[in-house]
């Protein structure tokens, strides 16, 4: 097959909205409760959004999580484990989650999931996916941005060999996360959620007019494929012992050349950055993965080509 | 105290007890990080803490709620220094920060005693945009204010207002309460759970500049009579909400990030789920503060409405 190809696809009927995977990522908790009690906004002709509270025991507590990250327990041994004795909530909810949109991986799981988040890097509205094989999340992707010109909207490719992340949307057929910042935790901001917002219309109005039989010609998009994970220096006791250099800070997906200042330790000494190559960071200083050892990620710009598309 | 003389001339200074014992507390709340950071740096290294005529002791004031990254565990510490939680018989079964208040009392206190520090610091971050905020009781403290003037005279940092936290007729139960005399830094922008920087080196800066002020009055240094502004919370405003409870408005764009600037009557200051904009009825200008602080939606507050005023300060010198 080549990329000239116009690939037929199924219709997307079942569409779900999640907010709250986390907490206290306040733009997709209230999004979602708003289009609970009206839904207006995110009805379409031609297919069925749902608009849905992931993780609502941290939502009310507005934590990330109780027991663990909700984001992350997608994977077979999680949604395959027997519900007894002491098994964290959040294992709970995602079997419900799967009964509820999957199973994952199967025929009846939702065509859709956009899950919505937030994050304290400075990475504007980002579309995150998790492979770069899915023409239709590509072509959305494509669309989204055309839509948003010339506002920008990167998209985060979560494609690794051996960084995999269950992730809560990983239940639908196509899984599509929706990542505004910078928002701290807990703070809900006007302009925030009115770019989460545009952002979900122009998703539904892709899939709308796909569903209606519009016809995509193939495309090419830039995205940021994910390389590693980069921890904060740390002392014996694994204490953090420099922060973000101001050069690095707020500057997510702008190139980070080899001996750029990547930390600044609390004595005042710059520790540069140490690839042999340009890399683009992003997810720089997000409050939520300090736990997870993780300063920011380094990712590489790639094109990728999506073939033509049309409903089948 | 030589306060026998208490001089109605403006030329005459005030005298006061020189300052020997000061503490910097960090981690009050335990995810306001640019002082969390800085106390656990300053425990592994005092040196720029040092001056020669006072000790200073860093120390973390909610411990486990810093290593949780979470503001408290049971209840927010810095409203706990209130003779009610002080100065009953501490048992196990109380709450951690109760416990936690009566162990800083116990080192740094008792509060409202003659064995109580001289000064403390205690370093606080907001996700608001209120820039270096100094707080201090009220005007009536007359050394935090000369520090405040200080600070803003010869601080590198800009933007350091000043913010009046106690409420009027209410007692001070802060966390700094405990000493003589305090000065709290509430520094933003900065999500809770992030240390930033450029905050950091901000607190820092400011922190330096304050030790040097102890450090010159200690050492017999006059301390001119002046005039400041500052600013005095006189209410706070909650979200619109639903019957139910649940916030029915954001803050609207154009007070976002506009702390300590005027808000006039008529002014927009939420903006609902469908658009439609929410103005202000009060009646008067006030300058809103603490705009969309992530801690405060639980207080119900979406911001502080503060009045500015100009406060003449006498002048001061350690006495002898
Ligand atoms: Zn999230």
């Amino acid at each position: 097959m080549n990329s000239c190809q116009v690939l037929r696809d199924a219709p997307v009927r079942k569409v779900a909205l999640f907010g709250g995977t986390h907490g206290n990522e306040l733009s997709g908790v209230f999004l979602v409760k708003h289009w609970q009690e009206d839904g207006a906004e995110i009805q379409r002709p031609g297919l069925e959004a749902r608009p849905f509270l992931a993780n609502p025991r941290a939502v009310e507590k507005c934590c990330r999580y109780v027991d663990c990250d909700l984001n992350r327990v997608f994977d077979s041994e999680n949604l395959g484990k027997e519900l007894t004795g002491h098994v964290p909530y959040e294992v709970r909810r995602a079997q419900e989650i799967n009964s509820l949109f999957g199973p994952k991986g199967q025929p009846e799981a939702y065509d859709l999931i956009l899950d919505l988040h937030n994050t304290t890097a400075n990475m504007g509205g980002t579309l995150i996916l998790e492979t770069s094989r899915d023409c239709f999340t590509l072509q959305m992707c494509h669309y989204i941005q055309d839509a948003l010109w010339p506002d920008s909207c990167p998209v985060f490719l979560l494609e690794h060999p051996s960084l995999k992340y269950a992730t809560t949307r990983s239940v639908a057929k196509h899984p599509v996360g929706i990542e505004v910042g910078p928002q701290p935790q807990g703070v809900l901001r006007a302009d925030i959620l009115g770019k989460m917002r545009k952002i979900v219309q122009h998703g539904l109005d892709f899939v709308q007019k796909f569903n209606a039989g519009q016809e995509f010609p193939p495309c090419t998009i830039e995205i940021y494929k994910i390389m590693e994970k980069v921890d904060y220096p740390r002392d014996k006791k694994n204490e953090i012992t420099a922060v973000i250099h101001p050069n690095l800070q707020d500057r997510d997906w702008q190139p980070l050349n080899p001996g750029d200042p990547m930390f600044l330790t609390l004595e005042g000494k710059t520790i540069p950055y140490e690839g042999e190559t340009t890399v683009y960071p992003t997810f720089v200083n997000e409050a939520a993965y300090y736990e997870k050892q993780q300063a920011f990620v380094t990712t590489v710009k790639e094109k990728l080509s999506a073939k033509g598309l049309k409903v089948s | 105290m030589e306060q026998g003389l208490k001089p109605p001339v403006m030329s005459h200074p005030q005298y006061l007890p020189s300052l020997r014992r000061v503490a910097v507390c960090g981690g009050t709340h335990g995810n306001e990080m640019s002082g969390v950071y800085l106390v656990k740096h300053w425990l592994q290294d005092p040196s720029e803490l040092q001056r020669s005529t006072f000790q200073v002791t860093p120390f973390v004031g909610n411990p486990r709620a810093v290593e949780q990254c979470v503001r408290y565990i049971g209840r927010d510490l810095n409203r706990t220094f209130a003779p009610a939680f002080l100065n009953t018989k501490a048992s196990d079964s109380d709450l951690y920060e109760i416990q936690r208040a009566q162990e800083i009392n116990q080192i740094f206190g008792p509060k409202g005693s003659s064995q109580a520090y001289d000064f403390m610091f205690d370093l606080h971050n907001t996700t608001a945009n209120m820039g270096s905020c100094l707080l201090v009781n009220s005007e009536s403290n007359l050394l935090s204010m000369h520090m405040c003037n200080y600070i803003q005279k010869h601080c590198t940092v800009r933007h350091c207002p000043i913010l009046f936290c106690q409420p009027p007729g209410e007692e001070a139960n802060f966390t700094m309460s405990v000493a003589k005399n305090g000065l709290a830094l509430e520094l933003g922008p900065q999500p809770q759970g992030v240390a930033r920087a450029d905050q950091l080196a901000k607190m820092r800066s400011i922190m330096a500049c304050a030790l040097d002020f102890i450090e010159l009055f200690n050492k017999g240094t006059l301390f001119p009579a002046f005039e400041i502004e500052a600013y005095k919370v006189v209410r706070r405003t909650d979200f619109p909400r639903y019957p139910n409870g649940e916030i029915s408005a954001v803050i609207h764009p154009n007070l976002q990030d506009k702390d300590f600037q005027p808000l006039k009557p008529g002014d927009p200051v939420f903006q609902t789920f469908d658009g439609e904009d929410i103005l202000d009825d009060s009646d008067d200008t006030f300058f809103p503060v603490f705009i969309n602080e992530a801690a405060y939606y639980e207080k119900k507050t979406a911001f502080c409405k503060t009045k500015k005023g100009t406060f003449a300060q006498p002048a001061i010198q350690k006495g002898f």
